[in-house]
């Protein structure tokens, strides 16, 4: 029965996503009733499913299971992931600007499908279900971000994605290889157990991939360029989702990092840095919705942190923290976008002010985001902080640093949206700055305006599952205890950092270095590194085929007629002029033998003694 | 039942050769061909029981040329089936595609059918003569398409692509004539050939028979560096001819691998492996780089088609490495026969829409095209589909092969690791040549581009459908394959 349960909960959003997307603008009258319900209906089953614990396996390949089990873990984040995916959904139905509008078939199409691909990776038990709906979720959000496909830049930004993300996906290749030799059965409870060697290139290939899908260092740079797509996508899978699926993996098998060893400490710095530097690159940004890519990347950085630092409880109730408060401001991004035709800070200034819904809510958020006390990040943060300082304290400094600057670039957008018009600023100036990227319809819906207070309730209380009571109860669903908890002391100084942080952005302002305005100029070294040379490679071999290796055979070709003509000359000089010779020997003979015929009678006589006498000599010699 | 099935469409043939019906009644007759042999197909499908290891399904054999114990053998097995699957349902796509065919539609319904026939009679022979006769009347059959149907240098292309895969056919036959020979009874029957391995602790001499299979075959397949005639071959050649090149002809020199090559010389193929995999590995990462700079939507294809048949001899050279485990073996073995299958049903799509770009427009290259999305949606939703499909995304057949190609593979010999970068360059390519196609601004040829018609999507979808089906519920194809498998692996490992 409830395995049925399972089945339906993955099964459903994917088949109406595919019959969306086939039916094109015949279902588009339909698309987002159905797109909304079904997103209603997963996010209903995926609550019993996280109480009631199924599981389900089928035989697949490769001698595999494809296997979905909701444990504690998954216990934890399904749910998250389904409400905020209807919430995105119904803000999207009631969006009446950006694309959702030209094709609403297609939009929600893929977003069921992708939601489906996110509800397996959640439940995934074994590797080959798990790369599966990775690649989906990969494939779906190429075409979400590509949605405006008249644009090409925005194809281009999608290529981008997926391209990046499929090459740290070959990470799970490996990994999957190495498994099977290993004698793994290829479920991912059982990869911990695997003997030594191919234990690390398990453990090397799943931390490859889950880094770049959850956009960490050196892959971050592919999450700006994904900002190219609608905004619901953006709240969707850019925040909420599929980068926090990266996220998750690795909290999933933190138990093969840590018996591994160096995969942890690897984990553990790399999501330090990220969440380091990203911040950084976050406080330079100018652009709204690059200005969260960056946070996103960072406070990613943070869950895959935890999960290098076995702080497993941590950083499952950051990725839930985090989903609410990033889905509610890339929609609040979205909903300013519509409505003023703008996503640069430069225009976006008292934009707070006119939507009370939108812009409270989006405060919430932000100061969630900067850790601001009693918020949802705030807790969760120091949870984490207090699994780190265990282990290294170089680490603890890093991460008291990234999250001093989550504060900077939250209080710079805090600081933007709540700005008054200044004396020498006219209405007509401010509008000035509208506009710069589609025209503006100066409203926001209602349904939409109600879509972000729930996610703004989320961004403000789930922290309460990072304080006691409710995080030993946590750490129990997760299977996880004696994880070090947060003192008061440690609380109450973050705390106090946020809103020192907060204030002196409002004081001075935020620097924005050019390194780290450019997302430290990642693409263009890939491009420089990787991109041209391939191409360049690609060329030259291409070159190689039509010229040297296909002159080869048509030299061969060309050869074989040169001794065709030869043997032909041979034959027809040679041989055939041989066979002519004899002939014409035969015809010259001939004409030879008709001289004795000469009609002189005494020239016969002596014809005839001459074979006389030989005929003689010859009879002598023989008897 | 078999031969049946495998005569029938040259009986139809002959009667379309023979007989002066109009052009109508011509392609109704192929097409009524083409369901009859789905039928049949299906009720052996159906029926279909695992056989003994060393054993065949639907076996029937008549002596034939008993001077050199040669018979009309004919047989299935976990290998062929699914190969003989995709022949059946390759020409029933082609025989829908081909309706609105306006130019000598009898010959070419009759040529076709011929083509059929062939294909299907390489896949179920088991006898090395009948194999090679079917082998190269199938190459005569290719022939006769381009020349007579093709465009652009058809002439030259045809000429180039059959001298080419004759040479490799003969080759080929030697190699079968060593096996002949070394066979004590000297005979022709694969079964007899596989139990008594004859070139079992023979040195160099297997090595050389080897080598001369090896060849022949790669050059069908074709592998680097035998695969040149392949781009003008596809570029020239119509597009049910391209479909049915690369759908099914590519696979008859990747199924001798694992039907001649493998089972009857596991010595030789286990001291040579390595060089197979070498061959693989290079097939991939070359047929992806080149195919990454083309401008032309066929050659692209074509060069994809070299990329994708490399994982295939990556897979099939890691189950020789007999250090690796069983297992890891007979799954890159099921990889490869299921990437057989893969790639014939959704490479046949690919062509089949590229011909509709020659249909319209005459043209191939990328860059006389742009935003076509806006003219032709459904067009280009079948291929962004197909395009996705080929690239290896899950829910699509080519995921089922390539994981399992890989996953195996890697696990016998680490070294094919090396040819992971390979999808990724395949995603690049598709995503660009995408790019250029579909999206932006309608440009050039696009303008007034007509959408797909009722028989071009009728025979695309079908393809694409199942390949969808097989990437979601693998197991009616896998437990098909798998036994087969087992059996190539252990028979390898002598």
């Amino acid at each position: 029965m409830m395995a049925v349960l399972l089945w339906i909960l993955i099964v459903l959003p994917a088949v109406v996503g595919g019959v969306l997307c086939v039916g094109g603008r015949r279902t588009d009258r339909v698309a987002r009733t159905l797109g909304v319900g079904t997103s209603a209906v997963t996010s209903v089953l995926a609550v019993v499913a996280a109480l009631q614990r199924p599981a389900v396996a089928v035989p697949f390949l490769a001698g595999a299971d494809f296997g979905l089990r909701v444990d504690g873990l998954a216990a934890v984040v399904l749910p998250t992931v389904a409400l905020v995916a209807l919430l995105v959904l119904v803000f999207a139905a009631a969006w009446r600007g950006g694309d959702v509008p030209t094709a609403p078939s297609r939009f929600f199409g893929l977003m069921l499908l992708f939601l489906a691909a996110v509800l397996i990776t959640a439940t995934a038990d074994t590797l080959p279900a798990l790369l599966l709906a990775w690649e989906i979720m990969g494939a779906t959000s190429y075409a979400l971000i590509g949605f405006r496909w008249q644009d090409p830049d925005r194809v281009a930004g999608g290529a981008t994605a997926l391209l990046t993300t499929r090459a740290a996906d070959l990470g799970l290749y490996l990994a999957a290889g190495a498994a099977l030799t290993g004698g793994s059965d290829l479920t991912l409870s059982g990869l911990a157990g695997l003997p030594a060697p191919w234990r690390d290139v398990v453990a090397g290939g799943i931390l490859v991939a889950a880094l770049g899908k959850a956009a960490q260092l050196p892959f971050s740079f592919w999450l700006s360029r994904a900002m190219l797509g609608p905004s619901p996508v953006s709240a969707l899978l850019h925040s909420a989702a599929m980068v926090a699926m990266g996220g998750y993996l690795l909290l999933r098998v933190a138990p093969l990092l840590a018996a591994t060893g160096w995969a942890a400490t690897v984990a553990a710095w790399m999501g330090a840095l990220t969440a380091l530097l990203l911040g950084a690159v976050a406080i330079a940004q100018r652009d709204l919705k690059q200005l969260l890519a960056a946070s996103t990347s960072a406070q990613l950085g943070f869950v895959v942190m935890a999960a290098g630092v076995a702080g497993t409880a941590g950083g499952t109730t950051h990725l839930v923290a985090h989903a609410a408060t990033k889905a509610l401001l890339f929609l609040a991004a979205g909903a300013w976008l519509t409505a003023l035709g703008t996503k640069q800070l430069d225009g976006l200034r008292g934009a707070a002010r006119r939507w009370p819904v939108v812009g409270i809510s989006a405060t919430i958020g932000l100061l969630a985001l900067a850790g601001v006390p009693p918020l949802s990040l705030w807790a969760t943060k120091d949870e984490i902080l207090a699994a780190v300082r265990e282990s290294s304290t170089a680490l603890a400094v890093v991460t008291l640093v990234a999250a001093a600057l989550s504060a900077g670039y939250a209080g710079k957008v805090l600081v933007v949206l709540w700005a008054r018009p200044s004396a020498d600023h006219t209405a007509a100036g401010i509008e000035n700055d509208f506009d710069t990227e589609e025209p503006g319809t100066r409203s926001v819906p209602s349904v939409a305006q109600s879509a972000l207070i729930p996610l703004a309730v989320g961004a403000a209380v789930l922290g309460a599952l990072a304080l006691p009571p409710l995080s030993t109860e946590i750490a129990t669903v997760l299977g996880v205890s004696g994880e070090p908890a947060a003192t008061p002391v440690e609380l109450i100084s973050s705390g106090l950092l946020a809103v020192l942080v907060l204030a002196a952005v409002y004081r001075w302002g935020t620097p924005a270095p050019r390194w780290a305005a450019e997302w430290l100029h990642l693409e263009r070294i890939v491009g420089v590194v990787v991109v041209a040379p391939v191409l360049s490679l690609a060329a030259a071999l291409a070159r190689f085929d039509d010229t040297g290796l296909d002159r080869t055979v048509r030299h061969s070709a060309d050869r074989t007629m040169w001794l065709a003509r030869r043997a032909d000359d041979v034959d027809s000089g040679g041989i055939d002029a041989g066979v002519r010779g004899v002939a014409v020997a035969v015809v010259r003979s001939a004409r030879e033998a008709k001289r004795p015929q000469t009609g002189q009678l005494y020239q016969y006589y002596v014809q005839v003694i001459v074979l006389l006498l030989f005929a003689a000599l010859l009879l002598i010699v023989v008897i | 039942m078999l031969t049946v099935l495998i005569f029938l469409p040259l009986l139809a043939a002959g009667v379309l050769a023979v007989l002066r019906i109009p052009d109508r009644a011509a392609k109704v007759g192929w097409l009524a061909v083409s369901v009859v042999e789905l039928v049949l197909l299906l009720v052996i499908w159906i029926g279909y029981r695992t056989p003994p290891p060393g054993g065949m399904a639907l076996a029937q054999q008549v002596p034939w040329i008993p001077g050199v114990a040669s018979s009309y053998s004919v047989g299935v097995d976990g290998l062929s089936l699914p190969l003989i699957a995709l022949t059946v349902v390759v020409f029933a796509a082609c025989a829908v595609f081909a309706w609105r065919d306006r130019h000598r539609p009898r010959t070419q319904a009759a040529l076709f059918c011929f083509l059929e026939s062939m294909c299907l009679g390489v896949f179920a022979a088991q006898d090395l003569v009948l194999f090679f006769v079917f082998f190269d009347l199938t190459i005569v059959g290719m022939y006769f398409v381009i020349l007579g149907w093709g465009h652009g240098h058809a002439g030259r292309s045809a000429l180039k692509f059959f001298l080419y895969t004759f040479l490799g056919s003969l080759v080929l036959l030697l190699g079968f004539i060593g096996l002949y020979v070394a066979a004590d009874p000297h005979t022709f029957e694969m079964a007899e050939l596989t139990r008594q391995a004859p070139l079992q602790g023979s040195g160099w001499v297997g090595g050389v028979v080897l080598a001369a299979v090896v060849i022949g075959l790669a050059i069908k397949t074709p592998t680097v560096p035998f695969h040149t005639w392949l781009p003008p071959a596809h570029t020239d050649a119509p597009a049910i001819g391209s479909a049915v090149l690369a759908g099914v002809m590519l696979k008859l020199g990747t199924y001798g691998f694992v039907r001649i090559a493998m089972p009857m010389l596991p010595e030789a193929w286990q001291a040579w492996s390595g060089v197979i995999i070498a061959v693989g590995i290079v097939s991939v990462l070359y047929g992806a780089l080149v195919a990454l700079a083309q401008t032309n939507v066929k050659r692209t294809i074509a060069y994809t088609s070299v990329n994708h048949m490399g994982y295939v001899i990556l897979a099939v050279g890691a189950a020789g490495v007999l250090t690796g485990n069983a297992t890891s073996r007979q799954v890159a073995v099921t990889g490869a026969v299921t990437q057989m299958v893969s790639h014939g049903l959704i490479t046949a799509a690919l062509f089949l829409l590229a011909g509709v770009l020659h249909d319209r427009r005459g043209s191939y290259e990328l860059e006389d095209y742009g935003g076509l999305a806006k003219p032709a949606p459904r067009f280009a939703g079948f291929f962004a589909v197909a395009a996705f499909a080929s690239l290896g995304i899950p829910a699509f057949s080519g995921f089922i092969a390539e994981f399992q190609i890989f996953t195996g593979s890697i696990g016998a010999a680490a070294v094919t690791a090396l040819a992971l970068p390979g999808i990724l360059i395949v995603a690049a390519l598709f995503l660009r040549a995408l790019q250029q196609l579909l999206t932006g601004d309608v440009r050039g040829k696009s303008h007034g581009f007509a959408d797909l018609r009722t028989s071009e999507t009728v025979a695309v979808a079908p393809l694409l459908l199942l390949s969808l089906i097989i990437g979601v519920l693998p197991r009616f194809l896998l437990d098909i394959i798998e036994p087969a498998a087992r059996v190539v692996v252990d028979l390898v490992s002598r």
